[in-house]
């Protein structure tokens, strides 16, 4: 069976495995998905500016095609290569949030952005791919012992653990969370047993209202608004409320497009960014939210298909650390956009407005086209 | 290899697991986009509505005032106007600020704007500013960001054609005052005017008309995106008068510049054809509100330009009272066509003596002959005969002295004494004062419309009611038409004397009013002239004329004439009054003759332009079968 497998697939031991092959090996169904977003972030965008392509549909048109290109370009990357940076990718992504804690400059309400050679990045974005890898690499040659093994397992959660207290000393909660859980999807790839996070989640649950009850009323107020940063300035609640009202009123064919009401007369701010799921539900109603919903999920599902047909324990890893982590970005955009968690700070990847969610995101999405390209490759002990 | 596969077995569970919730997770997106999408659509839809559609209140446009033949007595101009909706401004206090940079307000619109906002709630927008200039108009255009929640739309403001000459008839409208505002919300919209005088006040209802009004998208800054839906209202009804415009602008040129009032009245239906009260004062002031100075020289006018006259003006009716007092007598049976009476100049009782006109002797005379030329010592022994009380009963016969039920505001009675209204207020009723009540003096005091209508009743036989509505909406209001009236309840026979005593006051050279007799062919006016004493004389003024032009203004007598005309069938009736006129026949009843010869010439009565009525809903065939089916049965 193993052998049939090595006949279809030719291995690949050497890094001679043309670029031409290599392109053509690349998962196209994948690309059409993640341009199909594109697309309905672009419609989404020329809605939200009223009709026209500026400001933000042909901008952000260009930062895609430019996130695209680097897309291909890392999945032709033999990914032996990239799991030999994971460690300083990783060592790179700590320093970027040392510095932008330090340096970077704040964006509703919270310190996340920096500016790099002209680009805005948030490198708590990038750091959710740096984990990944760093914890794939971690794990990928770690037998099923030693995955068991509680020492084996607490460097890998101070692994984890760094980033995301660098994260909510930002403060950003809704990404912070997303990273330790991206780590826990990772972890668990790797083996680890699920009643070791029921046992985390259940500690966290007890100390929560603990801690929260002996804090001092600054303490809590400053709590509240890291669970909602940006707080809105029309009074609590004012965002989730016009979010509801714009897709319920959409209903179950839309009010067409461009006619959207609560989009058209701006009664939501920043529409654009974090709240624009609520334009194409609006406008294209539950057709058009599920038709989004369904893209959403092929990407989901074409990573975890890719993880699956990986033949080593790297690729499998990392291809489930970048499916979890768009995964969990559509269901906090989501959950937020129908008012179901109080997060927010968290868009819609390749449909919100913003570069640096998205240059993130197509980062990751290289690595995985690399996983589906590379997925035969073996690992010499150099590789790590 | 192996620990590879083992390795790859268990992913393969854990990875299968993880796409599972992840997909479950997805699905249960789904479901809940379905409830809040599709289940709750219609409560999000209404929510959106709300949130984006803001609607106001709009004033319907006031109802026209026309004459009987259609032209406008009062209209509507259009001019612009910024208003401002308070609901649509997050901050009305810097929107304020704003606007006062832009466009100069005085101190007192300040107030007024501060008082507004204060009483009205969001949805009623508040008057900034009345008739925006183009600088204005640009000024605020320009800062349209700046200004969210104001608006600059058109408004109407009420214009008067002509003026002063219809002031009292149609009257003026005015702001509302913040009490009716608090009352009534749709009197709160700028723009409504209320009714003050006149036919505005009496039709104010009828011309108000329902407000309408504008639902706009505004966003969520209150800047208005577009405009949804524009219900103008229903406006104001039109009012078509019984005037006639060129006999009530003869009737005001003919007045000139003497104080005084004219009524000419349709004699057969009671429909005030003209009503003109001078001096008077020019409408449209009122509109945009009276400048203080002007409001203190018209109330301190001696000559009170705001009164209308013809239906408030309480004047001593003088020789035209005499037509009453003989009917009084002769339905009492104390007076017959024939019955002769011996004028001295004067008649003595007790120890005063009452003078007869120019202390003339008239010798021994008829009742004809007493009217023709005015006789006050007959008619002085008629009242001692009759008494006030049955001549004040012929008086409310003839419309004197009563509420005359007149569609304009402010109507005064008049007064004709009874014993018993005397007794009420404590007056000893001395003979004399029966005496001069035969000649019209005394405590009698009519308006110049009771004059009108007494004529009309003599000439008609009908107890015609004076009134100026003729028409609704295009709709005839009753009174319109003579078999609308009751005949009046004298003896035919006894008119027949009057009309005959009154066509010799005019048709003969002995009579009183002879220089005014009419000139056209084959057409005689009939009338009675009248000069009424306003002062009580001295005894000095006694022993010459009691009417001479030697006296100051104000104490000369007043003129007077009442007429009607054609004698043979008569149509017209009229009432002139000139204060301080001194003769009735030199003053008054040219003016009746020149309003006569017009209104014959010209023959208003009974003849209008009617409005077109609104089209009436469309009824259901009455040959169509399926109209008598019942509702959900077909045909097949």
């Amino acid at each position: 069976m193993i052998n049939n497998s090595v006949a279809l697939h030719r291995p690949f031991r050497d890094r001679s495995f043309g670029l031409v092959r290599k392109f053509l090996a690349i998962n196209w169904l994948f690309v059409l998905c993640v341009c199909l977003l594109a697309g309905v972030g672009y419609t989404a965008l020329y809605s939200a500016a009223g009709g026209a392509s500026q400001p933000y549909a042909n901008s952000q048109l260009y930062r895609f095609l430019t996130a695209l290109l680097m897309m291909l370009v890392i999945a032709m990357v033999d990914i032996r290569i990239i799991a030999r940076l994971s460690w300083v990718s990783y060592a790179i992504g700590v320093v970027l949030l040392l510095v932008v804690m330090k340096f970077g400059h704040t964006g509703l309400g919270a310190k996340r952005w920096m500016t790099l050679g002209g680009v805005e990045i948030q490198p708590s974005e990038l750091m959710k791919l740096f984990l990944t890898l760093a914890l794939a690499s971690y794990f990928c040659r770690a037998s099923h012992e030693r995955v068991g093994n509680i020492l084996f397992l607490l460097p890998a959660v101070a692994v984890v653990l760094l980033p995301v207290a660098l994260i909510l000393k930002e403060p950003n909660l809704g990404t912070a969370v997303i990273t330790a859980l991206i780590g826990a999807s990772v972890m668990y790839g790797a083996g680890v047993r699920w009643w070791k996070f029921a046992i985390v989640v259940v500690v966290i649950a007890v100390a929560a209202p603990v801690l929260y009850h002996h804090l001092h009323d600054y303490q809590r107020a400053r709590i509240i608004t890291f669970l909602n940063p940006g707080s809105d300035p029309l009074g609590a609640g004012y965002n989730i409320i016009q979010s509801k009202i714009a897709l319920g009123s959409g209903g179950f064919s839309g009010q067409g497009y461009l006619h959207g009401t609560q989009n058209q007369l701006n009664f939501l701010p920043e529409k654009q960014t974090d709240f624009v799921f609520t334009i194409i539900a609006e406008e294209f109603g539950f057709i058009g939210s599920m038709a989004v919903l369904a893209l959403l999920f092929s990407i989901v599902g074409i990573a975890l298909y890719t993880a699956l047909r990986c033949q080593h324990q790297f690729g499998r890893l990392v291809a489930l650390g970048i499916g979890a982590n768009f995964f969990l970005y559509c269901f906090v955009n989501l959950s937020m956009v129908m008012g179901l968690i109080p997060v927010g700070g968290v868009p819609l990847p390749l449909i919100s407005y913003g570069g640096s969610a998205l240059t993130a995101v197509m980062l990751g999405f290289g690595v995985l086209m690399s996983v589906h390209v590379h997925r035969d490759v073996e690992f010499a002990a150099k590789d790590f | 290899m192996k620990r590879d596969t083992r390795d790859r077995a268990g992913f393969t569970r854990r990875a299968l697991l993880v796409g599972t919730a992840q997909l479950g997770i997805f699905a249960a997106i789904g479901v809940k986009l379905y409830k809040l999408q599709v289940q709750q659509h219609s409560q999000y839809a209404m929510m959106a509505q709300a949130n984006s559609i803001s609607e106001r209140l709009v004033a319907p446009e006031r109802g026209l005032i026309t004459d009987r033949f259609g032209t406008v007595l009062a209209g509507n101009q259009q001019h612009w106007r910024a208003l401002f909706m308070q609901a649509l401004a997050p901050d009305p206090q810097a929107v304020l600020d704003n606007f006062t940079k832009l466009v100069a307000l005085s101190p007192d619109e300040q107030a007024r704007i501060a008082g507004d906002l204060a009483d009205r709630p969001g949805y009623i927008p508040v008057l900034l500013k009345d008739y925006l200039d183009w600088p204005d108009m640009a000024a605020i255009e320009v800062n349209t960001p700046d200004l969210p929640g104001v608006i600059v739309e058109v408004g109407a403001s009420r214009v008067y054609p002509f003026g002063p000459a219809l002031a009292h008839a149609v009257g003026y409208v005015a702001r509302p005052t913040p009490r009716e505002a608090k009352t009534d919300t749709v009197l709160a919209l700028p723009g409504m005017r209320v009714g003050r005088t006149g036919t505005e006040a009496e039709q104010d209802e009828e011309l108000r008309g329902a407000p309408g009004f504008v639902q706009t998208e505004t966003n969520v800054h209150g800047e208005v995106v577009r405009e949804v839906a524009h219900d103008p209202g229903t406006p104001g009804q039109t009012v078509a008068l019984a005037i006639d415009a060129g006999l009530q602008n003869l009737a005001v040129q003919r007045l000139g510049q003497d104080a005084g009032a004219v009524v000419v009245l349709d004699a057969n239906s009671g429909e005030i054809l003209a009503m003109a009260s001078n001096p008077a004062f020019d409408p449209a002031l009122f509109d945009k509100g009276v400048p203080a100075a002007t409001w203190e020289s018209l109330m301190k006018d001696e000559r009170d330009p705001l009164q209308n006259k013809a239906i408030s003006g309480l004047f001593a009716p003088g020789s035209t009272f005499k037509p009453t007092v003989a009917l009084a007598a002769m339905k009492a049976g104390v007076l017959t066509p024939d019955t002769i009476l011996t004028c001295n100049g004067s008649l003595t009782l007790g120890d005063h003596i009452f003078w007869c006109d120019n202390h003339v002797a008239h010798g021994s005379i008829n009742v004809t002959t007493a009217l023709q030329v005015s006789c006050d010592v007959f008619f002085y022994q008629v009242a001692l005969m009759v008494g006030i009380d049955k001549i004040a009963e012929m008086a409310t016969t003839m419309g004197l002295g009563t509420d005359l039920g007149v569609d304009l505001p402010n109507a005064a009675a008049g007064l004709v004494p009874t014993h018993d209204w005397a007794r009420a207020r404590g007056i000893y009723w001395a003979e004399g004062s029966t005496v001069v009540q035969g000649i019209g003096q005394g405590y009698t005091q009519l308006t110049p419309l009771a004059l009108a209508t007494m004529i009309a009743r003599i000439a008609s036989g009908v107890a015609v009611g004076p009134h100026i509505t003729r028409r609704i909406g295009g709709v005839l209001q009753s009174g319109a038409d003579p078999d609308d009236w009751l005949p009046l309840d004298v003896d035919d026979r006894h008119l027949a004397v009057i009309r005959n005593a009154l066509f010799e006051v005019v048709n003969t050279p002995a009579g009183t009013a002879y220089a005014s007799r009419l000139t056209l062919p084959g057409v005689q006016m009939a009338g009675k002239t009248g000069t009424a004493q306003v002062h009580d004389n001295t005894a000095a003024e006694k022993q010459k004329n009691f009417n001479d032009m030697t006296m100051p203004w104000a104490d000369r007598p007043n003129a007077l004439f009442v007429g009607f005309a054609p004698y043979d069938s008569p149509r017209y009736a009229i009432a002139v009054v000139i204060e301080h006129g001194n003769f009735g026949a030199q003053s008054a009843a040219p003016i009746a003759r020149d309003l006569m010869t017009y209104a014959i010439q010209h023959d208003p009565a009974g003849r209008d332009v009617p409005l077109t009525p609104p089209p009436a809903p469309p009824a259901a065939p009455a040959g169509d079968v399926s109209a008598n089916q019942p509702p959900g049965l077909s045909l097949q």
